[in-house]
């Protein structure tokens, strides 16, 4: 102790000289430079933030099936109700061998995984956490968040394909029908909020509903468009009661029957972090993004996401799972028609409800 | 027409009986957890249930009544004649004309059934609440029961208990129940 403590205390000293010496340079970058500095920052801020939030929600998950089904969870690792348990499961996790099947195309095997975490990854560029929070505002966001999001069926598709196995290969094959289904609801439901907000930018259409304008509630049709977002969005992510592609009383574990370890475990941490993804989506386009009572911010911004994820939990541990065809006709039969009815109803009440006002944009809600 | 009001109805069939099962998963979710956190707490045994053997070796007279009934034969007894001059008597005051110098009980074969507690005719084989006996070494769950081992291994005192021999009951006396002791 005697030896730790004025280590330290030279460490820190040594820390703040050099750092904030490096700090003082940052005056000195040019414009673009400090742009991509920042950029940098707030991206290595979202990794960390990404890769934290797994470990969470997959908790969060187990607290909560657990109460639903009247057992208690988690409770032993780290104290208080086994907070630290994802923590100790990711540990195992890592030291696990890293096995490749002999039968597998090693190559597509091993870049799957890494393909899957990218487009969860890739989705948080345009997620708007607050005004400022955000790594880039695109002006084609949303079509960027649905575009990358494509690249994970691919991921999922390369992993069955490629572990050369009927049950993974299954799987992959139901989650590509099921998620290039899906899509289409999911464009069609956010296509009347882009003709209401006006741009495909997630800032601008945060900010189109200042004020508790939300976009759930802008028209009789938009409730109806966010339902249909939210269960397409849960079909997405392969969640229950969508979750047919990794049906364990099918097909294993479908696509990630062969995976283990870190690659497997890349694989859940994708699926978790498209949650979040799915739920920020949600939040951004429907529900106000950062704006809340008091102070808008980034916490409720967090706040809604995390009532949605909550909403996504209780849902699985509520209902079972679909069958193939139950599915398809979900989606083709129901939510396809309805998000076009929505699209359209939607679209007419704008146009309508601006004839009636004398052609004011941007007044479109109905108690306004 | 009918097709058409059969696809609305599906659908709010679809919502109304997905809200009626979060209702269900809601009420549960605020139930108390019926889980026991097993080491630190533990659920009371049930009175006679079935556990670990125990043979009060002192009250055991050798009838080898338990060892027959083990369906698995997991009872290995051996006896020897007492001599005329020692004079042991078991708690209820039976005299004890054999000596038991081994009564072993493996319970890595015990099937707890309970047969041999039931024929014990002093009852001195019983069923314990004990259950969790697990050990490194199956041999370690041959449990020896006879006196020289116990006394060795400090589990029963080296005296024999001084126990009295039953008293000849007057035929009067035998008509209504005797206190049991022990």
């Amino acid at each position: 102790m005697d030896q730790i403590v004025p280590a330290a205390h030279g460490l820190i000293a040594w820390l703040a000289i050099h750092v904030w010496g490096a700090l003082g340079l940052l005056n000195q970058l040019p414009g673009e430079l400090f742009a991509l500095l920042v950029m940098v920052v707030v991206g290595a801020l979202m990794l960390v933030f990404l890769s934290l939030l797994p470990l969470f929600f997959v908790w969060l998950e187990r607290k909560l099936s657990a109460r639903i089904q009247n057992r208690l969870g988690p409770m032993e690792v780290g104290g208080f109700h086994g907070w630290l348990q994802t923590v100790a499961d990711t540990v195992k996790l890592l030291l696990k061998e890293d096995l490749v099947p002999a039968g597998a195309d090693q190559r597509l095997f091993k870049l799957a995984p890494m393909l899957a975490v990218m487009a969860s990854l890739a989705a948080f560029v345009v997620l708007p956490f607050s005004p400022w929070l955000i790594i880039a505002d695109l002006n084609v966001g949303l079509l960027y968040v649905v575009g990358v999001g494509s690249i994970g069926v691919v991921g999922i598709l390369m992993a069955g394909w490629s572990s050369n196995n009927k049950y993974s290969l299954l799987g992959a094959m139901r989650s590509a029908a099921q998620i290039i289904s899906y899509e289409i609801p999911i464009l069609l439901s956010l296509l009347p909020v882009v003709m209401l907000a006006g741009s495909l930018s997630t800032r601008t259409i945060v900010e189109a509903q200042a004020g508790f304008k939300w976009f759930a509630f802008a028209n009789p049709f938009m409730p109806l468009a966010f339902l249909i977002f939210f269960i397409a969005s849960l079909a997405e992510l392969n969640r229950t009661p969508f979750d047919i592609p990794e049906a364990e009383s099918e097909l294993v574990a479908g696509f990630h029957t062969e995976y283990s370890g870190l690659r497997w475990s890349f694989f859940f941490m994708a699926e978790y972090a498209n949650m979040f993804v799915s739920a920020a989506i949600a939040t951004t386009v429907f529900l106000g993004g950062w704006y809340g009572p008091f102070a808008a911010g980034p916490l409720w911004f967090l706040l809604k996401c995390f009532a949605l994820i909550v909403l996504m939990m209780w849902l699985r541990w509520t209902l079972p799972r679909l069958r193939v065809d139950q599915l398809m006709a979900m989606c083709w039969k129901y939510l396809v028609p309805a998000s076009l009815v929505c699209a359209f109803g939607a679209g007419t009440w704008y146009l309508v409800i601006n004839h009636l006002r004398g052609g004011t944009a941007g007044t479109f809600w109905f108690w306004s | 027409m009918n097709s058409i009001r059969n696809y609305f109805m599906n659908m709010w069939d679809g919502i109304y009986t997905v809200l009626v099962g979060m209702k269900v998963t809601w009420k549960n979710g605020l139930l108390r957890p019926i889980t026991v956190q097993y080491p630190r707490e533990r659920m009371e045994i049930p009175e006679g249930s079935r556990n670990q053997l125990y043979c009060n070796i002192d009250d055991c007279t050798g009838c080898l009544a338990c060892e027959r009934a083990c369906p698995v034969a997991c009872i290995t007894i051996t006896t020897s004649r007492r001599g005329a001059e020692e004079e042991v008597y078991t708690s209820t005051g039976v005299r004890l004309k054999l000596a038991v110098p081994k009564f072993d009980i493996d319970m890595s074969l015990c099937c707890y059934c309970n047969l041999c507690t039931e024929v014990c005719p002093t009852e001195c084989l019983v069923m314990t609440a004990a259950h969790e006996f697990a050990v490194y070494d199956r041999g370690d769950l041959i449990y020896r029961f006879d006196r020289p081992w116990q006394v060795q291994k400090g589990i029963l005192p080296p005296a024999v208990p001084d126990y009295k021999p039953k008293p000849k009951a007057a035929p009067a006396a035998a008509a209504e129940p005797a206190p049991t002791t022990g």
